[in-house]
């Protein structure tokens, strides 16, 4: 698979640095980003707004039949990590000789996600290591 | 003056024992130890490089020095594997911890010592007046061929330093350097694995600089081996930096926090500067402490730091580089060239 360049790096404030937003309003943080708040509506604030990296799995699974993409990394763990502010964010988990658990706690580091062949871009990503 | 405001370092987790190197190649794993003084060395993961690996290292540094990373003013980062010939690291990595667009930034390359080269440039940078905080990476992902000696020592890690005048851990109260043109260790363009001139990488290499750039720093500073409460000299394997410690004068309790090398292997432009991060873990304030890099081609860096009060403030915040090296995981010669890249699937 190919990535557009200007398409990667539309995302990489969200993808290295899990930025998203928040309503000043009701307080309400989302990731990825929304145009329009869910409970302010047209009364909505948003503004940027950097999640910390931190976080629990809420749930997982392990990936023996990958995409193309990542075939040379399966089996691979994806979880859905609940995040301190609030928002489920769904990514990779490393592998770092932990059991992957419902409530394990979680941080985000930056990782490799792939690479377009040999000659093209490297995508970097944030992950999910287990702590 | 400049010193340093916070530092992060990181190491893979993955390890491989020179045991299961030597299966391999059918050679006496004993001996190997001996003779390089290294029992295992670290691997990075599928999705790690020595950008990832500066990332992490520049995010810790900044979350230690608890510095707005807006006000850096300039981002370095030394290797020789850096992910691309031509697209900076140091941009990925001053993306990932949210520093620019008003900075400069860019990648280097000196074999093993880069990452102190960038250390002199935003010395330099911050004593100036140009920036008000620079920071400086080494890191690595070095590669040795299936076979060869390098295979044993080859490893990954890094370590980020941020430089700067206010409420420092350390000042650099003296840098000095000492270059020549040496053909001891090169990788050309596009080539996988480096070549080296085997035992003409000890006396006429890393012996000649190590000594050059560190015999000018005692005499720039007129302090003596036992002035130093610890000393850091590049460890391309374990046996160099213990003989050239010895050849200087100094004693092994001096050298023995900062030794890395003989549990993770040489981290290339991370190795030094790991390191003096772990020297920097258990310093005390009013401690000296001297770092004398090395990179092959060659040449050394050589510094000396006086530890200040505000090393206990921020101490609680460093992720100790001991404790990094002890969390690990073995992977066997298999997984190792998977890892690594080394099977080609097509």
């Amino acid at each position: 698979m190919e990535t557009a360049p200007a398409s990667s790096w539309r995302r990489q404030n969200a993808s290295y640095n899990l930025v998203g937003n928040k309503c000043e309003k009701c307080g309400a943080v989302y990731f990825p980003s929304r145009i329009i708040c869910k409970n302010c509506g047209r009364e909505s604030k948003l503004r940027e707004h950097k999640l910390s990296g931190d976080g629990e799995v809420y749930s997982y699974t392990k990936i023996t039949a990958p995409s193309d993409t990542f075939k040379d990394d399966a089996p691979y763990t994806i979880g859905m990590i609940k995040t301190a502010e609030g928002p489920f964010i769904e990514g990779h988990v490393v592998d770092n000789g932990k059991d992957v658990k419902i409530g394990a706690k979680v941080r985000t580091v930056l990782r490799r996600m792939y690479a377009d062949g040999e000659e093209g871009l490297i995508h970097y990503h944030y992950k999910f290591e287990l702590i | 003056m400049a010193g340093i405001v916070g530092y992060g370092a990181y190491v893979p987790m993955y390890r491989i024992k020179v045991e299961e190197i030597a299966r391999i190649w059918h050679e006496s794993a004993d001996q190997i130890k001996n003779g390089l003084g290294v029992k295992e060395k670290s691997v990075p993961g599928r999705d790690e490089d020595a950008a990832t690996i500066a990332a992490e290292a520049a995010r810790r540094a900044v979350f230690y020095a608890g510095i707005d990373s807006q006000e850096i003013g300039a981002v370095y980062v030394g290797s020789e594997s850096h992910p691309y010939a031509v697209k900076p690291t140091a941009a990925t990595v001053a993306q990932a911890i949210g520093a620019g667009p008003n900075m400069t930034a860019a990648d280097l390359e000196f074999a093993c010592k880069a990452g102190t080269a960038a250390v002199q440039m935003v010395m330099g940078m911050v004593d100036s007046g140009m920036i008000k905080y620079g920071m400086a990476i080494g890191a690595d992902t070095s590669q040795g061929k299936p076979g060869d000696a390098l295979e044993y020592t080859a490893s990954a890690g890094g370590a980020a330093f941020i430089i700067g005048k206010k409420d420092t851990i350390a000042d650099i109260i003296a840098t000095t350097s000492y270059t020549t043109d040496t053909p001891d260790f090169w990788r050309r363009e596009g080539i996988g694995f480096p070549s080296h001139g085997g035992r003409f990488t000890g006396e006429h290499a890393y012996f000649k600089h190590t000594i050059g750039a560190t015999k000018q720093m005692l005499e720039k500073t007129g302090m003596k081996p036992g002035d130093f409460d610890y000393a850091v000299f590049h460890q391309p394997n374990g046996k160099f930096p213990t003989n050239v410690a010895e050849m200087l004068g100094f004693k092994p309790e001096q050298i023995k926090q900062g030794l890395i090398t003989p549990t993770i292997g040489n981290t290339y432009s991370g190795a030094s500067m790991i390191g003096l991060a772990a020297v920097l873990d258990e310093a005390k304030p009013g401690n000296k402490i001297l770092v004398t890099s090395f990179g092959s081609g060659a040449g050394s860096d050589s510094f000396v730091l006086d530890v200040k009060d505000g090393i206990d403030h921020k101490r609680h915040k460093a992720r100790k580089v001991w404790e990094m090296i002890a969390n690990k995981m073995y992977i066997d010669y298999a997984i190792y060239l998977k890892t690594r890249g080394t099977i080609k699937l097509k």
